[in-house]
């Protein structure tokens, strides 16, 4: 057993890394500052040795260790801003590290900025054989590759015509087409699957495939959390620089999902608090709505849903003094995922007692339709008394709704529509889905099909 | 550093299908095309003979015909000038090559130098026939010291192209600043006068340390007057030449990761 184990272990180490990075940390400098700008200030202060010296910091990587098996797909995820592009960078020995160090093996071949280099006054052949020379390859390589890499840029009538005369995509795709065609061993990819049509992402998917297939090294810099998790064999999650994590795709993604969604919940609560307190400071009945017109106001909150300003009004009678989305265990949250149980608590003052109440509530998505809206009156619960301080749930058992952000209207009005605490589109949450389905409202639903009707199993 | 210098030798493809690039799309969309090549330098030799001959007549003994002997000057320092003037903005122009690709930077600058020396050897075409013409050029070993100067100017103007380069991604006044100085070198080297005039002479110990001086020198004497007198001094600039190119290159390597960030 342990002479299997150890040499499974050597088999193991005999896979050399195609890139690797260890404790790898890039800070950008600045170099001189604003009143050092100039040659003749630095010239007249002598100091051009001094101001070549950094004099305003930014850590753009901080202790970045990561190494890609030859062979496999290693993608690197996280927001903008967070490192993904200067880590691509490093590895294709653009820039160098600050300490640490970066290995790679074989030849490299960048897509981060398609077609660079490209001559806008030439044609698109001699900027095919230019670039290819840019790239590291000899004129007789390009020759021979030529065909393939027109016929992969769908340009071969153009080919002649100059690249200024070209449009953004076939600009691109010629890049693309160039690039791809060096034949390299390690691939360098920056999120430039989003330059072609349909089809030409297919292609580009397909020639991806290729290469993995080849045994060669993908190194893939993406927002696409779909293609994190269906290609690559790695993933790397950045965040202000910081390797957060890093292993199986699946793990990775859903780290950074969680992590998203405190962040959204933050923001969530923050605008809400904002919202709240920018339409409570106004006097009551702001908007130029006097109480007189706001008693006409229907107690249906959805039939001035076109209106969909937010803001507060109302006598303050009665208040709504506090509102909370809360989630499954009673913890409040901003961020609930579709078919999750929901409840609003909403705490409420009464400065004296009052027997003509009614509680609304209203539910509105991102383009301002009202996905649901009730109120006590409606389902027929008569108000008897209401006083000091008291408190309201509204509970939804399962959150039946697509993805997106929604808008709640809460309401404390007389049966009569004579509003004591109007809250319009005031608070807001999130409902996340891993299905991207489409709509207002998702009923509970499945599908059931005869044998004749097969679908592949999926995968993972 | 000499790692990379030696690398230089391996982006000689590169560097010639730039230059080839260059030269093509300069004169592209234009009708004449690449014969503007030619027409340009002919032009400007035109409206020199025009006006030394007949408008204000430079009637100083010696270098006649005057417009061929300025001539003899104006080619290489036009190549100077306009290389100089290139390779100083060259790395911020191409700034979308060094931030984005794997691509040695220093390729830029050379690049505009030898555009511009290509532009020099194509002036020649006009300029040499004319000095036939006149009887101003002999077949004679006084002409093996043409490549040699060729050579000098070209180790020289690179050096101080590298230089530029480099510090003008930090520096870019440096754009600027180079305009005057260029125009205030171009009239303090004896290019549309002649050293040999009494007036100039006073001076020699200040024109002796212009290095262009020593340039414009040799090829007015190789082409225009025939024997050789200067090539001692053209030895030293080539050896101070090939110092300085060192030192630029040196320059230029110190300064090479900074490039990225910086431009």
């Amino acid at each position: 057993m342990y002479f299997v184990f150890s040499w499974l272990s050597f088999l193991g180490s005999r896979v050399t890394p195609a890139i690797e990075l260890s404790n790898v940390s890039k800070v950008y400098r600045r170099y001189g500052g604003r009143q050092f700008s100039t040659l003749k200030s630095a010239l007249l202060q002598r100091s051009i040795l001094r101001d070549l010296q950094p004099s305003e910091t930014f850590p753009a990587l901080t202790d970045v260790s990561f190494s890609v098996p030859k062979g496999s797909t290693y993608g690197v995820m996280g927001r903008n801003g967070s490192g993904k592009s200067t880590a691509l960078k490093l590895v294709a020995g653009i820039t160098k590290p600050t300490s640490g160090t970066v290995k790679v093996e074989g030849r490299i071949s960048a897509l981060i900025e398609l077609g660079a280099g490209f001559h806008p006054e030439i044609s698109g052949r001699e900027n095919v054989f230019i670039n290819g020379i840019m790239l590291g390859l000899t004129k007789r390589e390009i020759q021979n590759r030529f065909d393939e890499i027109v016929d992969f840029a769908e340009l071969r009538e153009f080919i002649d015509a100059p690249v200024k005369t070209y449009s953004s995509g076939m600009y691109m795709r010629l890049g693309f087409a160039v690039a791809i065609n060096v034949n390299p061993d390690v691939l360098l990819v920056d999120e430039v699957l989003a330059v072609g049509d349909e089809g030409f992402t297919h292609k580009c998917l397909d020639k991806f495939a290729e290469f993995k297939r080849s045994n060669k090294t993908i190194l893939l810099v993406t927002h696409s959390l779909n293609l994190i998790e269906r290609f690559c064999d790695e993933a790397l999650w950045l965040d202000g620089g910081h390797a957060m994590s890093h292993g199986d795709p699946k793990r990775v993604v859903g780290a950074y999902l969680t992590k998203v969604e405190e962040g959204e919940e933050r923001l969530l609560a923050a605008t809400t608090a904002r919202a709240v307190e920018s339409a409570s400071q106004g006097p009551t009945g702001q908007d130029g709505r006097d109480g007189q017109e706001l008693s006409e106001q229907p107690a249906d909150p959805t039939s001035n849903m076109f209106q969909a300003t937010e803001g507060r009004w109302g006598s303050r009678e009665v208040e709504i003094t506090d509102v909370a989305f809360l989630d499954q265990a009673g913890h409040p949250s901003f961020v609930f995922h579709s078919g999750d149980p929901l409840a609003v608590r909403v705490k409420l003052h009464a400065a004296h007692p009052v027997d003509d109440f009614v509680f609304g509530i209203g539910l509105f998505n991102a383009d301002g339709v009202c996905c649901y809206g009730t109120n006590t009156y409606l389902e027929e619960m008569q108000p008897q008394r209401l006083s000091g301080d008291a408190e309201m749930v509204f509970a939804i058992e399962s959150l039946d709704l697509v993805e997106g952000t929604y808008k709640l209207d809460l309401a404390v009005h007389k049966v009569d529509g004579f509003p004591y605490d109007y809250h319009r589109l005031l608070y807001t949450f999130r409902v996340k889905s891993r299905v991207h389905d489409v709509g207002i409202y998702r009923p509970r639903h499945r599908w059931t099909f005869s044998p004749a009707v097969e679908f592949k199993k999926p995968l993972g | 550093m000499f790692a990379n210098l030696a690398n230089l030798f391996r982006y000689r493809g590169l560097i010639q299908s730039l230059v080839a690039r260059e030269l093509k799309a300069r004169y592209r969309g234009s009708v004449l095309g690449f014969f503007w090549s030619f027409v340009n330098p002919l032009m400007l030799l035109l409206v020199y003979s025009f006006v030394f001959s007949t408008i204000m007549p430079n009637t100083t003994k010696g270098i006649q015909p005057y417009a061929l002997f300025m001539f003899c000057g104006i080619l290489p320092w036009t190549w100077f000038a306009a290389s100089l003037s290139e390779s100083t903005n060259s790395l911020i122009s191409g700034g979308n090559l060094i931030k984005k690709v794997l691509f040695p930077a220093e390729v830029l600058p050379i690049v505009s130098v030898l555009t511009n020396m290509v532009n020099f050897f194509l002036g020649l075409l006009i300029l040499v026939p004319s000095l036939i013409f006149y009887h101003r050029l002999h077949l004679s070993f006084a002409l093996l010291w043409f490549p040699a100067a060729v050579l000098v100017q070209l180790i020289f103007t690179l050096g101080l192209a590298l230089i530029l380069a480099a510090l003008t991604v930090h520096f870019r006044d440096i754009r600027d600043l180079l305009a005057n100085i260029l125009t205030l070198w171009f009239f303090a080297t004896p290019i549309i006068y002649s050293w040999t005039q009494d007036n100039v002479k006073a001076y020699k110990a200040l024109f002796d340390l212009n290095p262009f001086t020593h340039l414009a020198i040799s090829y007015q004497e190789i082409l225009f007057f025939g024997p050789v007198g200067h090539w001692k001094w053209l030895l030293a600039l080539g050896v101070g030449s090939v110092l300085l190119f060192l030192a630029g290159y040196w320059l230029f390597d110190r300064l090479r990761d900074s490039f990225a960030e910086a431009v």
